[in-house]
């Protein structure tokens, strides 16, 4: 039941969260939480790293090992960490600008190396905490405080990015699906290598505001035609599929070695050749 | 006992480090300071050690951080353009007392610089580069072998203060081989930091009760640690901006549990011939060498000179040093930058006493003679 | 019948258990929301994992 596990995880003193009326964070908080609670690991061993932004703000309300860390650098952290005692469960908590823009040199390279982390992106198409700026992920001729004339730069579609860096599990979910982003999450925190969530949410204050999308009841309700299932999505023409968000698991595979595994065989050819 | 090796400066800071229980490296190449990663690659995984080659500097440090916050004593090395880029991060470890070592070899600058030419231009951005107060621990060390010693002193006071440290010296320092003491392991005082005792659930990450350092606890061990880039109280989670009692709580503990330890355990800096010295040169680091054989050319012909030379350079012994230099008529200062140290010593000294600046920043090491005729220069001077 | 719980200190009223719930089982009032039916509830429990601020748990079905 979802109260023993807010009272179990939660930072109870720090409750309410500080996140606007229908922000989509707080869904992706709680099916992390489910998640977690489901892999039934030592808790003591799991420790949240986030960046700055909204998304980042998630660990402030968490009782875990937190590092609320610099803007984009979570990643970098967590991957010191992670390297430093490889018996811990490192989840990173970033956010599209957190991750794909300020940070996104950080993304594919721990893609590259494949390391066990699981990065989970609050997805929600533009800066927040700031007051509502394009990010990376803003769709283009959307209304934003710098692009008042519609956004008019390409965006990424981060599924895309995290698997051609070498990201071994990769998903998207979607707030309107928290059941599914549950599931989603826990696969890719039992996956050894590097998982890749990305939770398409929403800013309903901020974007939903300035793009006269409704309220958040309202934009929730727009996620059902906008979500093709990667099944559904494989039926359907490029056409078809404009102006859609394809959610569901990309990519998970187990034909690159982990990268704690690849610095322990280093140590061994290290040790062999001191004592060879 | 240890024994006699001949060694450059980087490869002396790299097997200091290890020999004393550094057991992370994460880096990215840049000259001078390469070495250092080149050594750590080869030496670290032979002691279950973790070196990292980084993507760019703001992930060195990063995972700096993050390693030491595993429990592990943590390095990362680089020159001015990376040190630049570390500047953000360095704020994080300061704010949230984390433990770790950065070594910036000097290169001449601003900018790319010249990438193989030696300064000391550094002096004042390993002081102020990240934004915002903080308290500084920065050694310049002037030779092969006090590098080796001002690296495990420089862990030693990372993990004694849980403050991150700078060591700081220049490309000359750093390739040049000279003949130094390895000491024997158990020859090395190796300090360690304290672990937290008692129950898990009280304990709290930052103490601000008094200057004293809490200890600290690594993540993995049921503590629910809370680290922030924001101001935070003693539990680590962040407070409040109308909180302004608790603003200055955080920043004026950072500072006391520093200053309260200077003068018996920080403070450190070679005198040389200054009982009744007429004239003092304050150096650092490579230039200091210089200016000692200055020093002692300057005696040979009857000028009173002496040397005053910083080994903890932040925080500098202003106290000490303006007592030192009560008598003297006048103050060199040699530096191989537009005059950062001289800027720091006019502080110190009166207004009838002269100061004379000695410094070049066109990539070349400062000479004795020229140094020796500053002296010269300050010795006509009447008071 | 479910036991519909809402921690009202936590609700900030966004209204989108209003709007996803099947049965109108909970409306909005003075910015929180409050249970208007609680016969109706089926226990899809889409209103407690939507809920962006853990305000809202459903209890399980008293006559199992």
């Amino acid at each position: 039941m979802n109260n023993d596990i807010y009272t179990k995880y939660l930072a109870l003193d720090k409750m309410p969260t500080m996140w606007c009326p229908g922000c989509g964070n707080g869904i992706v908080l709680q099916s992390i939480l489910r998640a977690v609670d489901e892999l039934n690991v030592d808790r003591d061993k799991v420790v949240f790293v986030s960046g700055i932004g909204c998304s980042s703000r998630a660990v402030n309300y968490l009782d875990f090992d937190c590092m609320h860390t610099n803007h984009g650098r979570a990643i970098a952290f967590a991957t010191g960490l992670k390297m430093a005692n490889p018996d811990l469960h490192v989840i990173v908590l970033t956010g599209d600008g957190d991750c794909a823009s300020i940070g996104g040199n950080h993304l594919i390279h721990a893609c590259r190396r494949n390391i066990d982390l699981t990065i989970i992106c609050m997805n929600n198409s533009n800066y927040g905490m700031t007051g509502g700026q394009y990010s990376p992920t803003t769709p283009i001729g959307s209304q934003t405080k710098t692009s008042v004339y519609g956004s008019y730069e390409p965006p990424f579609d981060l599924c895309k990015l995290t698997e051609s860096a070498g990201a071994t599990y990769v998903a998207r979910a979607a707030t309107y699906y928290p059941l599914q982003m549950k599931e989603l999450i826990r696969k890719a925190l039992q996956h050894h290598g590097l998982s890749f969530v990305d939770c398409a949410s929403d800013c309903p204050s901020l974007f939903g505001r300035l793009n006269r999308l409704g309220d958040a009841g309202q934009m929730m309700l727009r996620w059902k035609d906008r979500l093709v299932s990667i099944q559904k999505a494989q039926s359907l023409s490029e056409e078809e599929l404009e102006n859609k968000v394809v959610w569901g698991e990309f990519v998970n595979k187990d034909n690159r070695k982990e990268y704690c595994d690849i610095y322990a065989e280093n140590i061994a050819k290290a040790k062999e050749a001191a004592n060879g | 006992m240890g024994s006699y090796q001949i060694m450059t400066g980087n490869e002396a800071c790299a097997k200091a480090a290890i020999a004393c229980g550094m057991r992370f490296f994460a880096g990215y190449p840049i000259t001078p300071a390469t070495e250092i990663s080149e050594i750590c690659s080869e030496l670290l995984p032979q002691v279950d050690g973790v070196f990292m080659q980084m993507e760019d500097e703001l992930s060195s440090i990063g995972a700096v951080i993050g390693a030491s916050c595993a429990g592990k004593k943590a390095m990362t090395a680089t020159s001015g353009p990376g040190f630049s880029l570390m500047q953000e991060n360095l704020g994080w470890a300061y704010i949230n007392e984390i433990p770790c070592v950065i070594v910036d070899v000097m290169r001449k600058g601003p900018s790319g610089g010249s990438a193989t030419l030696p300064a000391q231009a550094d002096i004042m951005q390993t002081k102020w580069g990240t934004h915002g107060d903080h308290p500084n621990l920065v050694i310049m060390p002037n030779s092969v072998e006090e590098i080796y010693t001002e690296t495990i002193r420089a862990f030693n006071l990372s993990e004694k203060y849980r403050q991150p440290v700078i060591l700081l010296y220049d490309a000359i320092l750093a390739h040049m081989s000279e003949k130094i003491y390895v000491p024997f392991l158990d020859e090395i005082n190796v300090i360690d930091r304290p672990l937290p005792e008692g129950s898990k659930k009280d304990y709290l990450p930052f103490r601000y009760t008094d200057s004293k350092v809490q200890p600290l606890a690594p993540f993995g061990q049921g503590y629910h640690l809370h680290f922030s880039g924001l101001t935070h109280d003693e539990t680590g989670f962040p407070i409040s901006n109308q909180d302004l009692t608790g603003l200055q709580i955080t920043l004026g503990h950072l500072m006391a549990k520093i200053d309260d330890e200077y003068d018996a355990h920080i403070k450190k800096y070679e005198s040389y011939m200054l009982e009744d010295a007429d004239i003092i040169v304050v150096s650092v680091g490579i230039t200091s060498r210089s200016a000692k054989t200055a020093v002692r050319r300057a005696r040979d012909m009857g000028i009173k000179a002496g040397l005053f030379r910083p080994i903890t350079m932040w925080p500098f012994p202003h106290h000490d040093f303006s007592q030192i230099n009560l008598v003297c008529k006048a103050v060199v200062t040699a530096e191989m930058n537009i005059g950062q140290l001289n800027q720091v010593v006019t502080e110190d000294i009166d207004r009838n006493q002269k100061l004379v600046m000695k410094n070049l920043y066109d990539g070349n090491p400062i000479r004795d003679v020229d140094i020796l005729n500053s002296i010269i220069e300050a010795n006509k001077y009447e008071q | 019948m479910r036991k519909i719980q809402i921690n009202a200190h936590w609700c900030k009223g966004c209204g989108i258990c209003v709007t996803l719930c099947p049965k109108g089982v909970l409306k909005l009032e003075q910015e929180t929301v409050q249970v208007k039916n609680e016969e109706a509830c089926i226990g899809c429990r889409q209103c407690e994992y939507h809920c962006p601020d853990f305000a809202i748990v459903i209890g399980e079905d008293e006559n199992g």
